[in-house]
Protein backbone atom coordinates (compact mmCIF):
# COMPACT_ATOMS: atom_id res chain seq x y z
CA UNK A 1 0.00 0.00 0.00
CA UNK A 2 2.95 2.21 0.71
CA UNK A 3 4.82 2.39 -2.57
CA UNK A 4 3.69 1.36 -5.84
CA UNK A 5 5.57 3.23 -7.52
CA UNK A 6 8.27 2.24 -5.78
CA UNK A 7 10.51 -1.06 -6.35
CA UNK A 8 8.99 -3.16 -3.52
CA UNK A 9 11.15 -5.76 -1.36
CA UNK A 10 9.88 -9.32 -2.36
CA UNK A 11 9.33 -10.69 1.10
CA UNK A 12 6.90 -7.80 1.78
CA UNK A 13 3.19 -9.16 2.01
CA UNK A 14 2.43 -7.72 5.02
CA UNK A 15 -0.77 -6.64 5.88
CA UNK A 16 -1.54 -2.92 6.41
CA UNK A 17 -2.25 -4.15 10.68
CA UNK A 18 0.69 -5.31 10.48
CA UNK A 19 2.67 -2.60 8.86
CA UNK A 20 0.97 -0.40 11.66
CA UNK A 21 2.24 -2.73 14.46
CA UNK A 22 5.86 -2.70 13.17
CA UNK A 23 5.73 0.85 12.63
CA UNK A 24 5.10 1.34 15.73
CA UNK A 25 7.83 -0.32 16.90
CA UNK A 26 10.00 1.65 15.14
CA UNK A 27 9.05 5.70 14.77
CA UNK A 28 10.51 7.20 17.74
CA UNK A 29 8.77 9.21 20.13
CA UNK A 30 8.97 12.96 19.06
CA UNK A 31 10.43 14.11 21.72
CA UNK A 32 10.97 17.30 20.57
CA UNK A 33 7.88 17.78 19.64
CA UNK A 34 5.10 16.93 21.69
CA UNK A 35 1.78 18.12 20.92
CA UNK A 36 -0.05 19.88 23.56
CA UNK A 37 -4.14 21.02 23.44
CA UNK A 38 -4.66 24.64 22.78
CA UNK A 39 -4.68 25.92 26.55
CA UNK A 40 -7.45 27.29 28.39
CA UNK A 41 -6.21 29.49 31.12
CA UNK A 42 -7.94 31.06 33.92
CA UNK A 43 -6.34 32.85 36.58
CA UNK A 44 -8.56 35.04 38.97
CA UNK A 45 -12.14 34.28 39.36
CA UNK A 46 -13.45 31.74 37.29
CA UNK A 47 -14.82 31.83 34.02
CA UNK A 48 -18.02 33.47 33.43
CA UNK A 49 -18.53 34.06 29.99
CA UNK A 50 -21.24 32.29 28.51
CA UNK A 51 -20.55 31.06 25.25
CA UNK A 52 -23.04 29.67 22.72
CA UNK A 53 -23.78 26.17 23.14
CA UNK A 54 -22.89 26.57 27.14
CA UNK A 55 -26.81 26.62 27.23
CA UNK A 56 -26.80 26.50 31.15
CA UNK A 57 -24.51 29.68 31.63
CA UNK A 58 -26.50 31.12 28.92
CA UNK A 59 -29.68 31.10 31.44
CA UNK A 60 -27.98 31.94 34.20
CA UNK A 61 -26.94 35.32 32.36
CA UNK A 62 -30.22 36.04 31.14
CA UNK A 63 -31.69 35.67 34.33
CA UNK A 64 -29.43 37.87 35.94
CA UNK A 65 -28.64 39.98 33.67
CA UNK A 66 -32.68 40.72 33.37
CA UNK A 67 -33.30 40.23 36.73
CA UNK A 68 -30.77 43.36 37.27
CA UNK A 69 -32.06 45.59 34.66
CA UNK A 70 -35.84 44.68 36.11
CA UNK A 71 -34.90 45.40 39.28
CA UNK A 72 -33.37 48.63 38.78
CA UNK A 73 -35.92 49.91 36.52
CA UNK A 74 -38.74 49.00 38.91
CA UNK A 75 -36.68 50.75 42.17
CA UNK A 76 -35.84 54.19 40.09
CA UNK A 77 -39.81 54.49 38.75
CA UNK A 78 -41.90 53.15 41.94
CA UNK A 79 -39.51 54.95 44.35
CA UNK A 80 -37.92 57.72 42.43
CA UNK A 81 -36.99 60.16 44.91
CA UNK A 82 -34.65 57.58 46.35
CA UNK A 83 -33.20 55.78 43.78
CA UNK A 84 -33.47 57.61 40.64
CA UNK A 85 -31.70 60.20 42.12
CA UNK A 86 -29.34 57.68 43.87
CA UNK A 87 -29.04 56.62 40.01
CA UNK A 88 -28.39 60.04 38.50
CA UNK A 89 -25.32 60.85 41.36
CA UNK A 90 -23.80 57.38 41.05
CA UNK A 91 -23.48 56.99 37.25
CA UNK A 92 -21.54 60.16 36.97
CA UNK A 93 -18.57 58.30 38.31
CA UNK A 94 -18.77 55.74 35.64
CA UNK A 95 -16.37 57.99 33.07
CA UNK A 96 -13.77 57.79 35.77
CA UNK A 97 -14.38 53.46 36.76
CA UNK A 98 -13.89 53.23 32.45
CA UNK A 99 -10.99 55.13 32.09
CA UNK A 100 -9.24 53.67 35.05
CA UNK A 101 -10.42 50.11 33.76
CA UNK A 102 -9.41 50.73 29.99
CA UNK A 103 -6.33 52.47 30.47
CA UNK A 104 -5.38 49.86 33.11
CA UNK A 105 -5.83 46.97 31.26
CA UNK A 106 -3.71 47.98 28.43
CA UNK A 107 -0.92 48.93 30.69
CA UNK A 108 -1.72 45.47 32.24
CA UNK A 109 -1.21 44.11 29.01
CA UNK A 110 1.88 45.93 28.16
CA UNK A 111 3.40 44.97 31.45
CA UNK A 112 2.09 41.25 31.08
CA UNK A 113 3.83 41.06 27.90
CA UNK A 114 7.07 41.90 29.39
CA UNK A 115 7.23 39.89 32.35
CA UNK A 116 5.47 37.22 30.46
CA UNK A 117 8.40 37.31 27.61
CA UNK A 118 10.86 37.85 30.73
CA UNK A 119 9.73 34.87 32.48
CA UNK A 120 9.75 32.60 29.52
CA UNK A 121 13.40 33.38 28.72
CA UNK A 122 16.39 31.35 29.09
CA UNK A 123 18.14 34.77 30.92
CA UNK A 124 19.08 34.30 34.27
CA UNK A 125 18.69 37.37 35.42
CA UNK A 126 15.90 38.67 33.78
CA UNK A 127 13.91 35.69 34.46
CA UNK A 128 14.90 36.27 38.41
CA UNK A 129 13.48 40.05 38.03
CA UNK A 130 9.89 38.72 36.55
CA UNK A 131 9.50 36.29 38.96
CA UNK A 132 10.35 38.43 42.11
CA UNK A 133 7.96 40.76 40.60
CA UNK A 134 5.19 38.58 40.28
CA UNK A 135 5.62 36.96 43.75
CA UNK A 136 5.57 40.57 45.44
CA UNK A 137 2.22 41.41 43.50
CA UNK A 138 0.89 37.86 44.46
CA UNK A 139 2.12 38.40 48.24
CA UNK A 140 0.47 42.18 48.60
CA UNK A 141 -3.26 42.43 49.65
CA UNK A 142 -4.45 44.50 46.06
CA UNK A 143 -5.67 47.35 48.09
CA UNK A 144 -2.27 47.75 50.12
CA UNK A 145 -0.73 48.47 46.72
CA UNK A 146 -2.81 50.11 45.10
CA UNK A 147 -2.22 52.94 48.03
CA UNK A 148 1.73 52.42 48.80
CA UNK A 149 1.70 52.67 44.80
CA UNK A 150 -0.28 55.50 44.58
CA UNK A 151 1.21 57.33 47.53
CA UNK A 152 5.00 56.78 46.00
CA UNK A 153 4.18 57.39 42.58
CA UNK A 154 2.72 61.00 44.26
CA UNK A 155 5.66 61.55 46.07
CA UNK A 156 8.36 60.91 43.33
CA UNK A 157 6.38 63.00 40.81
CA UNK A 158 3.69 65.22 40.25
CA UNK A 159 1.39 63.52 38.60
CA UNK A 160 -2.59 63.45 38.68
CA UNK A 161 -4.39 61.27 40.24
CA UNK A 162 -6.06 59.47 37.85
CA UNK A 163 -2.37 58.25 36.40
CA UNK A 164 -1.37 57.28 39.50
CA UNK A 165 -4.04 55.50 40.24
CA UNK A 166 -3.75 53.96 36.32
CA UNK A 167 0.00 53.28 36.81
CA UNK A 168 -0.56 51.06 40.10
CA UNK A 169 -3.38 48.97 38.90
CA UNK A 170 -1.34 48.51 35.75
CA UNK A 171 1.70 47.46 37.83
CA UNK A 172 -1.03 45.21 40.25
CA UNK A 173 -2.84 43.06 37.43
CA UNK A 174 0.19 43.28 35.15
CA UNK A 175 1.93 40.38 37.27
CA UNK A 176 -0.76 38.63 36.61
CA UNK A 177 -1.43 39.25 32.97
CA UNK A 178 2.42 38.53 32.80
CA UNK A 179 1.29 34.72 34.17
CA UNK A 180 -1.27 34.72 31.80
CA UNK A 181 1.06 35.75 28.65
CA UNK A 182 3.85 33.28 30.42
CA UNK A 183 1.42 30.00 30.16
CA UNK A 184 0.33 30.93 26.76
CA UNK A 185 3.51 31.53 25.31
CA UNK A 186 4.58 28.16 26.87
CA UNK A 187 1.50 26.43 25.50
CA UNK A 188 2.88 26.84 21.93
CA UNK A 189 4.53 23.37 20.91
CA UNK A 190 8.31 23.53 20.60
CA UNK A 191 7.62 22.09 17.04
CA UNK A 192 6.66 26.05 16.32
CA UNK A 193 9.97 27.81 17.49
CA UNK A 194 11.89 24.37 15.64
CA UNK A 195 10.39 25.09 12.50
CA UNK A 196 11.11 28.96 12.19
CA UNK A 197 14.48 28.25 13.57
CA UNK A 198 15.27 25.98 10.83
CA UNK A 199 13.57 28.49 8.12
CA UNK A 200 16.53 30.69 9.09
CA UNK A 201 14.11 33.07 11.31
CA UNK A 202 15.94 35.13 13.59
CA UNK A 203 14.62 34.91 17.17
CA UNK A 204 12.74 38.58 17.24
CA UNK A 205 10.89 37.28 13.75
CA UNK A 206 10.34 34.02 14.80
CA UNK A 207 8.68 35.85 18.08
CA UNK A 208 6.58 38.34 16.23
CA UNK A 209 5.77 36.21 13.17
CA UNK A 210 5.20 32.57 15.32
CA UNK A 211 4.83 32.86 19.10
CA UNK A 212 3.39 36.00 19.52
CA UNK A 213 0.04 35.43 17.30
CA UNK A 214 -0.68 32.02 18.65
CA UNK A 215 -0.34 33.31 22.06
CA UNK A 216 -2.80 35.91 21.62
CA UNK A 217 -5.43 33.70 20.92
CA UNK A 218 -4.77 31.66 23.64
CA UNK A 219 -4.68 34.24 26.18
CA UNK A 220 -7.65 36.48 24.68
CA UNK A 221 -10.42 34.47 26.79
CA UNK A 222 -7.88 34.86 29.67
CA UNK A 223 -7.30 38.94 29.34
CA UNK A 224 -11.44 38.69 28.90
CA UNK A 225 -11.62 37.50 32.19
CA UNK A 226 -9.08 40.31 33.67
CA UNK A 227 -11.00 43.13 31.99
CA UNK A 228 -13.98 41.63 33.91
CA UNK A 229 -12.07 41.70 37.16
CA UNK A 230 -10.37 45.24 36.35
CA UNK A 231 -13.74 46.68 36.20
CA UNK A 232 -14.76 45.30 39.79
CA UNK A 233 -11.60 45.88 41.22
CA UNK A 234 -11.32 49.56 39.62
CA UNK A 235 -13.48 50.13 42.66
CA UNK A 236 -10.77 50.66 44.76
CA UNK A 237 -9.35 53.68 43.63
CA UNK A 238 -12.37 55.34 45.11
CA UNK A 239 -10.15 55.06 48.07
CA UNK A 240 -7.36 57.26 46.32
CA UNK A 241 -10.17 60.39 45.94
CA UNK A 242 -11.21 59.17 42.42
CA UNK A 243 -14.71 59.95 41.88
CA UNK A 244 -15.86 56.62 40.41
CA UNK A 245 -19.11 54.62 41.17
CA UNK A 246 -18.21 53.55 44.21
CA UNK A 247 -16.81 56.96 45.30
CA UNK A 248 -19.79 58.56 43.89
CA UNK A 249 -22.08 56.42 45.91
CA UNK A 250 -20.04 57.03 48.89
CA UNK A 251 -20.30 60.38 48.75
CA UNK A 252 -24.25 60.29 48.18
CA UNK A 253 -24.20 58.04 51.55
CA UNK A 254 -22.73 60.57 53.39
CA UNK A 255 -25.20 63.86 52.37
CA UNK A 256 -28.56 61.22 52.81
CA UNK A 257 -27.41 58.46 54.84
CA UNK A 258 -29.48 56.47 52.38
CA UNK A 259 -26.32 53.61 53.03
CA UNK A 260 -27.93 50.13 51.83
CA UNK A 261 -30.35 52.07 49.15
CA UNK A 262 -27.12 53.59 47.60
CA UNK A 263 -24.97 50.40 47.89
CA UNK A 264 -27.77 48.14 46.26
CA UNK A 265 -28.20 50.44 43.33
CA UNK A 266 -23.99 50.41 43.30
CA UNK A 267 -24.11 47.07 42.94
CA UNK A 268 -26.35 46.78 40.18
CA UNK A 269 -24.79 49.43 38.26
CA UNK A 270 -21.30 47.44 38.58
CA UNK A 271 -23.53 44.15 37.91
CA UNK A 272 -25.20 45.23 35.12
CA UNK A 273 -21.68 47.03 33.46
CA UNK A 274 -19.69 43.34 34.52
CA UNK A 275 -22.21 41.28 32.95
CA UNK A 276 -22.53 43.21 29.56
CA UNK A 277 -18.57 43.21 29.35
CA UNK A 278 -18.65 39.72 30.12
CA UNK A 279 -21.07 38.85 26.73
CA UNK A 280 -19.24 41.13 24.75
CA UNK A 281 -15.87 39.42 25.52
CA UNK A 282 -17.97 36.39 24.94
CA UNK A 283 -18.92 37.66 21.22
CA UNK A 284 -15.18 38.53 20.65
CA UNK A 285 -14.03 35.51 21.07
CA UNK A 286 -16.74 33.29 19.08
CA UNK A 287 -15.60 35.75 16.09
CA UNK A 288 -11.94 34.41 16.97
CA UNK A 289 -12.57 31.26 16.59
CA UNK A 290 -15.01 31.31 13.65
CA UNK A 291 -12.22 33.14 12.10
CA UNK A 292 -9.58 30.29 12.52
CA UNK B 1 23.96 21.44 -4.25
CA UNK B 2 26.17 20.95 -1.33
CA UNK B 3 27.70 18.45 0.71
CA UNK B 4 27.80 17.51 4.23
CA UNK B 5 30.41 16.55 6.48
CA UNK B 6 30.18 15.03 10.16
CA UNK B 7 33.05 13.92 11.71
CA UNK B 8 33.69 12.13 14.88
CA UNK B 9 30.25 14.39 16.61
CA UNK B 10 28.85 13.62 19.90
CA UNK B 11 26.16 15.31 21.84
CA UNK B 12 25.25 14.80 25.63
CA UNK B 13 21.86 15.76 27.44
CA UNK B 14 22.02 16.29 31.01
CA UNK B 15 18.84 14.68 32.66
CA UNK B 16 16.75 16.77 34.94
CA UNK B 17 18.22 13.88 37.63
CA UNK B 18 22.16 15.15 36.59
CA UNK B 19 22.70 11.88 34.98
CA UNK B 20 24.09 12.50 31.61
CA UNK B 21 23.00 10.29 28.49
CA UNK B 22 25.06 9.89 25.31
CA UNK B 23 22.52 10.15 22.86
CA UNK B 24 25.50 10.83 19.85
CA UNK B 25 28.64 8.90 20.25
CA UNK B 26 31.23 9.98 18.00
CA UNK B 27 29.58 9.77 14.95
CA UNK B 28 30.80 10.40 11.12
CA UNK B 29 29.15 10.27 7.95
CA UNK B 30 29.11 12.24 4.76
CA UNK B 31 26.61 13.02 2.56
CA UNK B 32 28.02 14.09 -1.03
CA UNK B 33 26.84 16.38 -3.45
CA UNK B 34 23.63 15.33 -4.83
CA UNK B 35 23.49 12.10 -2.46
CA UNK B 36 20.90 10.48 -0.69
CA UNK B 37 21.47 8.92 2.83
CA UNK B 38 18.70 7.75 5.11
CA UNK B 39 19.42 6.79 8.74
CA UNK B 40 17.69 3.69 10.52
CA UNK B 41 18.07 2.38 13.38
CA UNK B 42 15.42 1.57 16.78
CA UNK B 43 14.01 4.70 18.31
CA UNK B 44 16.08 6.49 21.01
CA UNK B 45 19.25 5.61 18.86
CA UNK B 46 20.06 9.64 18.47
CA UNK B 47 18.90 9.33 14.79
CA UNK B 48 16.52 12.99 15.26
CA UNK B 49 19.57 14.22 17.48
CA UNK B 50 22.30 13.45 15.12
CA UNK B 51 20.12 15.09 12.21
CA UNK B 52 19.08 18.60 13.92
CA UNK B 53 23.05 18.88 15.19
CA UNK B 54 23.19 19.90 11.16
CA UNK B 55 21.31 22.83 11.17
CA UNK B 56 22.35 23.81 14.70
CA UNK B 57 18.91 23.03 16.30
CA UNK B 58 21.27 20.79 18.40
CA UNK B 59 24.58 21.62 19.59
CA UNK B 60 27.02 18.76 19.54
CA UNK B 61 29.52 19.19 22.14
CA UNK B 62 32.18 17.81 19.85
CA UNK B 63 33.24 17.16 16.56
CA UNK B 64 32.96 19.47 13.59
CA UNK B 65 29.92 19.69 11.08
CA UNK B 66 30.80 21.00 7.78
CA UNK B 67 28.59 21.89 4.86
CA UNK B 68 30.37 22.84 1.68
CA UNK B 69 33.59 23.00 3.88
CA UNK B 70 32.17 25.62 6.49
CA UNK B 71 32.59 24.60 9.46
CA UNK B 72 28.87 25.32 11.40
CA UNK B 73 29.91 24.77 14.71
CA UNK B 74 33.03 27.72 13.86
CA UNK B 75 32.39 30.46 16.41
CA UNK B 76 32.65 32.70 13.08
CA UNK B 77 29.49 30.86 11.33
CA UNK B 78 26.73 32.63 10.95
CA UNK B 79 24.61 29.61 12.24
CA UNK B 80 21.54 31.35 10.24
CA UNK B 81 22.90 31.38 6.95
CA UNK B 82 23.10 27.97 7.19
CA UNK B 83 19.86 27.46 8.05
CA UNK B 84 18.98 29.03 5.31
CA UNK B 85 20.37 26.78 3.41
CA UNK B 86 19.63 23.73 5.08
CA UNK B 87 15.83 22.89 5.01
CA UNK B 88 13.91 20.52 7.21
CA UNK B 89 11.20 18.27 7.38
CA UNK B 90 9.64 17.80 10.56
CA UNK B 91 7.72 14.22 11.73
CA UNK B 92 5.15 16.78 12.72
CA UNK B 93 4.99 18.94 10.25
CA UNK B 94 4.86 21.60 12.25
CA UNK B 95 3.47 23.97 9.90
CA UNK B 96 2.01 27.38 11.67
CA UNK B 97 -1.60 26.91 12.36
CA UNK B 98 -2.50 30.81 12.22
CA UNK B 99 -1.16 31.34 8.78
CA UNK B 100 -2.70 29.60 5.39
CA UNK B 101 -0.82 27.48 3.92
CA UNK B 102 0.40 29.97 1.21
CA UNK B 103 1.76 32.38 3.98
CA UNK B 104 3.09 29.24 5.84
CA UNK B 105 5.65 29.25 2.76
CA UNK B 106 6.20 32.79 1.57
CA UNK B 107 6.99 33.54 5.04
CA UNK B 108 10.81 33.17 5.76
CA UNK B 109 11.52 33.85 1.53
CA UNK B 110 10.05 37.40 2.34
CA UNK B 111 11.11 37.75 5.88
CA UNK B 112 14.98 36.13 5.69
CA UNK B 113 15.44 36.26 2.21
CA UNK B 114 13.36 39.28 1.58
CA UNK B 115 11.49 38.52 -1.39
CA UNK B 116 8.69 41.09 -2.25
CA UNK B 117 5.27 39.06 -1.59
CA UNK B 118 4.85 38.75 -5.80
CA UNK B 119 7.76 36.93 -6.23
CA UNK B 120 7.43 34.76 -2.83
CA UNK B 121 3.89 33.80 -3.74
CA UNK B 122 4.85 33.35 -7.56
CA UNK B 123 6.81 30.73 -6.38
CA UNK B 124 5.14 29.62 -3.41
CA UNK B 125 1.95 28.80 -5.87
CA UNK B 126 4.83 26.96 -8.35
CA UNK B 127 5.94 24.65 -5.97
CA UNK B 128 2.55 23.87 -4.61
CA UNK B 129 1.67 22.99 -8.15
CA UNK B 130 4.73 20.79 -8.34
CA UNK B 131 2.79 18.79 -5.44
CA UNK B 132 -0.58 18.68 -6.57
CA UNK B 133 -1.76 21.19 -3.88
CA UNK B 134 -2.19 24.17 -5.54
CA UNK B 135 -5.75 24.67 -4.51
CA UNK B 136 -5.27 24.45 -0.96
CA UNK B 137 -3.04 28.06 -0.99
CA UNK B 138 -5.73 30.06 0.85
CA UNK B 139 -6.58 27.03 3.62
CA UNK B 140 -5.44 26.76 6.76
CA UNK B 141 -3.25 23.81 8.00
CA UNK B 142 -5.79 22.30 9.94
CA UNK B 143 -8.30 21.94 6.63
CA UNK B 144 -5.35 19.60 5.73
CA UNK B 145 -5.12 15.88 6.01
CA UNK B 146 -1.30 14.85 7.18
CA UNK B 147 -0.04 13.56 3.89
CA UNK B 148 -1.36 17.36 2.40
CA UNK B 149 0.15 18.78 5.18
CA UNK B 150 3.64 17.34 4.91
CA UNK B 151 3.24 17.88 1.38
CA UNK B 152 2.79 22.02 2.30
CA UNK B 153 6.11 21.62 4.74
CA UNK B 154 8.31 19.91 2.19
CA UNK B 155 7.06 22.87 0.06
CA UNK B 156 7.62 25.70 2.52
CA UNK B 157 11.61 23.90 2.84
CA UNK B 158 12.11 24.25 -0.38
CA UNK B 159 10.57 27.83 -0.95
CA UNK B 160 13.24 28.66 0.49
CA UNK B 161 16.24 27.26 -2.14
CA UNK B 162 17.90 25.28 0.10
CA UNK B 163 21.00 23.31 -1.13
CA UNK B 164 20.52 20.32 0.89
CA UNK B 165 17.11 18.91 3.15
CA UNK B 166 16.53 16.99 6.34
CA UNK B 167 13.97 15.09 6.76
CA UNK B 168 12.96 13.63 10.24
CA UNK B 169 10.49 10.47 10.13
CA UNK B 170 8.53 12.24 7.58
CA UNK B 171 5.76 10.05 7.31
CA UNK B 172 6.07 8.01 10.34
CA UNK B 173 2.84 10.68 12.10
CA UNK B 174 0.97 9.44 8.78
CA UNK B 175 -1.79 7.38 7.94
CA UNK B 176 -1.11 4.49 6.01
CA UNK B 177 -2.70 5.57 2.81
CA UNK B 178 -1.00 9.04 2.96
CA UNK B 179 1.76 7.94 2.73
CA UNK B 180 2.83 7.61 -0.52
CA UNK B 181 1.53 11.17 -1.69
CA UNK B 182 4.63 11.99 0.45
CA UNK B 183 7.04 10.16 -0.47
CA UNK B 184 6.48 10.58 -4.48
CA UNK B 185 7.42 13.85 -3.67
CA UNK B 186 10.75 13.31 -1.80
CA UNK B 187 11.17 10.87 -4.71
CA UNK B 188 11.02 13.41 -6.97
CA UNK B 189 13.03 15.76 -5.01
CA UNK B 190 16.13 13.02 -4.81
CA UNK B 191 15.36 12.59 -8.52
CA UNK B 192 16.06 16.33 -9.20
CA UNK B 193 19.54 15.58 -7.59
CA UNK B 194 18.97 17.45 -3.99
CA UNK B 195 21.30 16.55 -1.26
CA UNK B 196 19.14 14.36 1.33
CA UNK B 197 20.09 13.31 4.78
CA UNK B 198 16.79 11.71 6.48
CA UNK B 199 15.65 9.33 9.11
CA UNK B 200 12.82 7.44 7.45
CA UNK B 201 12.03 3.34 7.60
CA UNK B 202 9.91 3.25 4.57
CA UNK B 203 12.58 0.70 3.21
CA UNK B 204 10.75 0.72 -0.25
CA UNK B 205 12.03 4.20 -0.49
CA UNK B 206 15.65 3.90 0.80
CA UNK B 207 15.92 1.04 -1.89
CA UNK B 208 14.76 3.36 -4.70
CA UNK B 209 16.43 6.57 -3.85
CA UNK B 210 18.96 6.00 -1.22
CA UNK B 211 22.63 5.76 -2.26
CA UNK B 212 23.74 4.79 1.18
CA UNK B 213 21.90 3.20 4.19
CA UNK B 214 23.34 3.94 8.03
CA UNK B 215 22.33 1.80 10.97
CA UNK B 216 22.60 3.79 14.00
CA UNK B 217 21.79 2.22 17.73
CA UNK B 218 22.81 3.52 20.95
CA UNK B 219 24.01 6.44 19.33
CA UNK B 220 26.42 5.22 17.22
CA UNK B 221 26.84 4.22 13.75
CA UNK B 222 26.67 0.46 13.58
CA UNK B 223 26.91 -0.52 9.92
CA UNK B 224 26.31 1.32 6.43
CA UNK B 225 26.00 0.24 2.95
CA UNK B 226 24.27 0.70 -0.32
CA UNK B 227 20.60 -0.26 0.29
CA UNK B 228 21.57 -3.41 -1.48
CA UNK B 229 24.20 -4.45 1.06
CA UNK B 230 22.08 -3.20 3.58
CA UNK B 231 19.11 -5.23 3.43
CA UNK B 232 20.06 -8.12 1.64
CA UNK B 233 23.09 -9.54 4.11
CA UNK B 234 23.72 -7.01 6.78
CA UNK B 235 27.08 -7.94 8.81
CA UNK B 236 26.17 -6.68 12.10
CA UNK B 237 23.74 -8.70 14.10
CA UNK B 238 21.65 -5.48 15.58
CA UNK B 239 21.36 -4.78 12.05
CA UNK B 240 20.38 -8.13 11.35
CA UNK B 241 17.86 -8.19 14.25
CA UNK B 242 17.04 -4.75 13.65
CA UNK B 243 15.70 -5.87 10.02
CA UNK B 244 14.17 -8.81 10.56
CA UNK B 245 12.01 -6.65 12.50
CA UNK B 246 10.81 -4.01 10.46
CA UNK B 247 11.27 -5.69 7.23
N1 LIG C 1 16.30 17.64 24.46
C1 LIG C 1 16.60 16.46 25.05
N2 LIG C 1 16.86 16.41 26.36
C2 LIG C 1 17.19 15.23 26.95
N3 LIG C 1 17.28 14.07 26.32
C3 LIG C 1 17.03 14.06 24.99
C4 LIG C 1 16.66 15.26 24.29
N4 LIG C 1 16.47 14.95 22.99
C5 LIG C 1 16.69 13.62 22.88
N5 LIG C 1 17.01 13.09 24.07
C6 LIG C 1 17.35 11.67 24.32
O1 LIG C 1 18.40 11.33 23.45
C7 LIG C 1 18.21 10.00 22.98
C8 LIG C 1 18.19 10.00 21.48
O2 LIG C 1 17.00 10.62 21.05
P1 LIG C 1 16.62 10.81 19.54
O3 LIG C 1 17.74 11.47 18.83
O4 LIG C 1 15.32 11.51 19.50
O5 LIG C 1 16.47 9.33 19.04
P2 LIG C 1 15.75 8.76 17.74
O6 LIG C 1 15.43 9.90 16.84
O7 LIG C 1 16.74 7.82 17.15
O8 LIG C 1 14.56 8.04 18.22
C9 LIG C 1 16.94 9.50 23.59
O9 LIG C 1 17.26 8.70 24.71
C10 LIG C 1 16.21 10.74 24.00
O10 LIG C 1 15.41 10.49 25.12
MG1 LIG D 1 13.57 10.60 16.18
Amino acid sequence: MVKDTIKQPPTLPKTEGELMEIRNKVVSNPFHTTKKEPTVISMTDGVLIPKKGNKHLVTSWRLTFFGAVVVLVCLCVFDPDTYWKIFKYTITGIPTTFECTIFAILGAVLIGTITGVGSSSKNRVVNQICGIYVELIRGIPLLVQLMFLYYALGSLIHIEGIVAAIIALSICFGAYMGEIIRAGIQSIPKGQVEAATALGLSKSQTFFSVILPQTIKVVLPAIGNEFISMLKDSSLVSILALSDILKRGREYISRTFLSLQTMLVVALIYLILTLILSRLVGFMEERLHKNG
Amino acid sequence: MAKIEIRNVSKDFENNNGTILHAVKNVSLTVNDGEVVVIIGPSGSGKSTLLRTVNGLETAQSGSILIDGIDIMDKDTDIRQVREEVGMVFQSFNLFPHLSVLDNITLAPMKVRKMSRNEAEDKAMDLLAMVGLADKAHQKPTQLSGGQQQRVAIVRALAMEPKAMLFDEPTSALDPEMIKEVLDVMLKLAKSGMTMLLVTHEMGFARAAADKVVFMADGEVVESGTPEEMFANPKTQRAKDFLNHIL
